[in-house]
């Protein structure tokens, strides 16, 4: 995306979804969306997985995007905190090109350490919780506000504690990810996002490694953030869940936005059949 | 168990006899006879080689006795374990620098550390160690200063720069730096690529990542070949007796060469490099132990733990029979 092509550049694109660009909130004032992307493209080797896709996302607002696999999702959640790298488009966060810096009229890509710091800002959860093995859930949480916001380390693990505390799991703050069930780490992981105090949380899948039992309890500290005004963008299946907590649900098919709106609008009365058979497949 | 006794001895008060659950398989254990037959065969071969050892009029068993722990044996199991540690150390540095190196997306350094290992690993150690040795022979100068002026800044005899010692030294450390190169970089491969990722996401640099989330988990895999390679350079040491140096090899053939029992010598050095790799076996099941931490659920006891949970057993036993005795 280096060349800003003139299909690409933000002036001439033309919003494609409802919450696009900005919106009035419940005051009347206008609002700078947290995450807008626009038009984002992305292939691996030859085959498009990402063709067009333009969203925005506004401060305290939960999106939770579904589809079938291979739509492009999980996909374009890496791209928002680059870690994929995308071929066309914009994806701003907080105003900020991702990945990016625009100086003038040129696109400059940024160096690895850059890229680090504006990644502090975006917290992703995992769908194979990705916990660092070798450390206790407690030092999982405070290993990056230790090493890289260079936090007092007394300070880091009060805060750690408390946010095991947030998410249930006081009582194992010591406990190696190992010794604790896929519900806990996904939970210790979501505390790990959160102690480096994220503007945006991205969540990729994050119940679908769990046994069904274990659902719930990392569904319920979700809720709980969506309510507290965390900004999150969720990909899951879990249509209980977007239809309880999303603000905006957007449906994605073949690398492209189906369809988006409300949860009411788009899960209770989708417009589009391909929305209707995925809906009808999965409850 | 205590549960079950209690209960059992109140409805039968036949005594003390272990109860048998009718579901319980009483079989007769498989025999294994020809362990026993292999077993006595080879203790008797070894028995035979022993004795036939010990009572050989040609190795002079006083002369091991004396110079076991003679002063000059002793200062070369000294040089032998300081050569190792040393070159062990810097190697590894050198390794995980190269590794990086080799891993990284940079194309130059990709090309100079593979260059690094094509060369040292394609060649004898042997050769290396003398190359180093000899240096002087090729350089008689060494120099810095800018290339392609007359510029210097310094200008030494690469004999006084470089004595046989260092040369060895040299020689041993960039040899096992290549090796240790490619053992870091298949520990650094072992990782899972979702813990990049997930430490890219909280806003690490790959180099913060490095240390404190790939190298950590890595090391699991990295020190079982490690162990390995300290053993090989432990022995490998005795190659520089071909550029002089005066470790243990070195110094028993000097003795050797003025009192001709070469084989005694040689039965001394053995035992030496016998003891020595035996000992290196501990740190490395305490290092293996710890990166092992956080794998498993819980941590294997260590030979310590087991003795003192073997010396406990008795005072549990005794607690176990008073609380019978209470009810």
């Amino acid at each position: 995306m280096t060349g800003a092509g003139p299909g690409t550049s933000v002036a001439t694109s033309r919003a494609t979804t409802a919450s696009l660009a900005s919106e009035p909130d419940a005051h009347g004032v206008a609002v700078e969306p947290l995450l807008s992307a626009l038009k984002v493209r992305k292939s691996y080797g030859g085959v498009e997985v990402l063709k067009g896709i333009s969203l925005a996302v506004n401060p305290g607002q939960v999106m939770c995007l579904l589809g079938p696999s291979g739509s492009g999702k999980s996909t374009f959640l890496r791209c928002i905190n680059h870690l994929e790298r995308i071929d066309g488009g914009r994806i701003s966060v907080g105003g900020e090109l991702v990945g990016y810096a625009q100086r003038k009229d040129r696109i400059f890509e940024m160096n690895p350490r850059e890229v680090a710091r504006q990644r502090r800002g975006i917290g992703m959860v995992f769908q194979r919780f990705n916990l660092f093995p070798h450390m206790t859930a407690l030092e999982n949480i405070t290993a990056a506000p230790i090493g890289v916001r260079r936090i007092s380390k007394q300070i880091a693990k009060d805060r750690g504690l408390e946010l095991l505390d947030r998410v249930g799991l006081a009582s194992l703050a010591q406990s190696y990810p190992a010794q604790l069930s896929g519900g806990q780490q996904q939970r210790v992981a979501i505390a790990r996002a959160l102690a480096m105090d994220p503007q945006l949380l991205l969540f990729d899948e994050p119940t679908s490694a769990l046994d069904p039992e274990l659902v719930g309890d990392v569904l319920d500290v979700m809720r709980t953030l969506a309510a507290d005004g965390m900004t999150m963008v969720v990909v899951t299946h879990e249509i209980g869940f977007a239809r309880g907590a999303a603000d905006v649900v957007v449906f994605m098919d073949g690398g492209v936005v189906v369809e988006s709106g409300p949860p009411a609008e788009v899960l209770d009365n989708p417009q589009s059949p391909r929305t209707r058979a995925f809906l009808d497949s999965v409850i | 168990m205590t549960q079950a006794t209690l209960t059992g001895s109140g409805r039968a008060p036949a005594g003390p006899a272990v109860e048998i659950d009718p579901d319980d398989i009483v079989a007769v254990p498989l025999r294994h006879p020809w362990r026993w037959i292999l077993a006595v065969f080879l203790l008797i071969g070894f028995v035979s080689l022993g004795i036939s050892l010990w009572q050989n009029e040609n190795i002079d068993h006083p002369t091991i006795t004396e110079f076991i722990f003679n002063p000059r044996i002793l200062s070369g199991v000294v040089l032998t374990i300081m050569l190792t540690v040393v070159a062990m150390l810097v190697s590894s540095v050198l390794g995980v620098l190269l590794a990086v190196m080799r891993l990284s997306n940079n194309p130059v350094m990709n090309t100079l550390a593979w260059l690094y290992v094509w060369a040292f690993r394609g060649t004898p150690l042997l050769i290396q160690i003398v190359f180093w040795g000899y240096l002087g022979l090729l350089y008689s100068q060494i120099s810095m200063g800018i290339p392609f002026t007359d510029f210097t800044i310094f200008s030494v005899d690469t004999n006084t720069l470089i004595p046989a010692l260092t040369a060895g030294l040299l020689a041993l450390t960039l040899n096992q730096a290549a090796y240790s190169a490619e053992i870091v970089r298949s520990g650094m491969l072992s990782v899972d690529e979702g813990q990049y990722e997930a430490a890219y996401s909280v806003g690490m640099s790959p180099v913060f990542t490095l240390f404190k989330v790939v190298l950590p988990q890595a090391m699991r895999v990295i020190i079982p070949p490690m162990g390995n390679e300290t053993i090989s350079m432990l022995k490998n040491t005795s190659l520089l007796s071909v550029i002089a140096v005066l470790e243990l090899y070195t110094v028993a053939t000097q003795i050797s060469s003025q009192n001709l029992r070469q084989v005694e010598l040689l039965l001394v050095v053995s035992c030496w490099y016998l003891f020595l790799t035996s000992v290196l076996s501990i740190p490395q099941y305490y290092l293996e132990r710890y990166y092992g931490r956080g794998k498993a659920r819980s941590l294997p006891p260590t030979p310590f733990q087991r003795l003192r949970a073997a010396l406990r057993r008795t005072p549990i036993n005794t607690h176990r029979t008073d609380s019978q005795d209470a009810s």
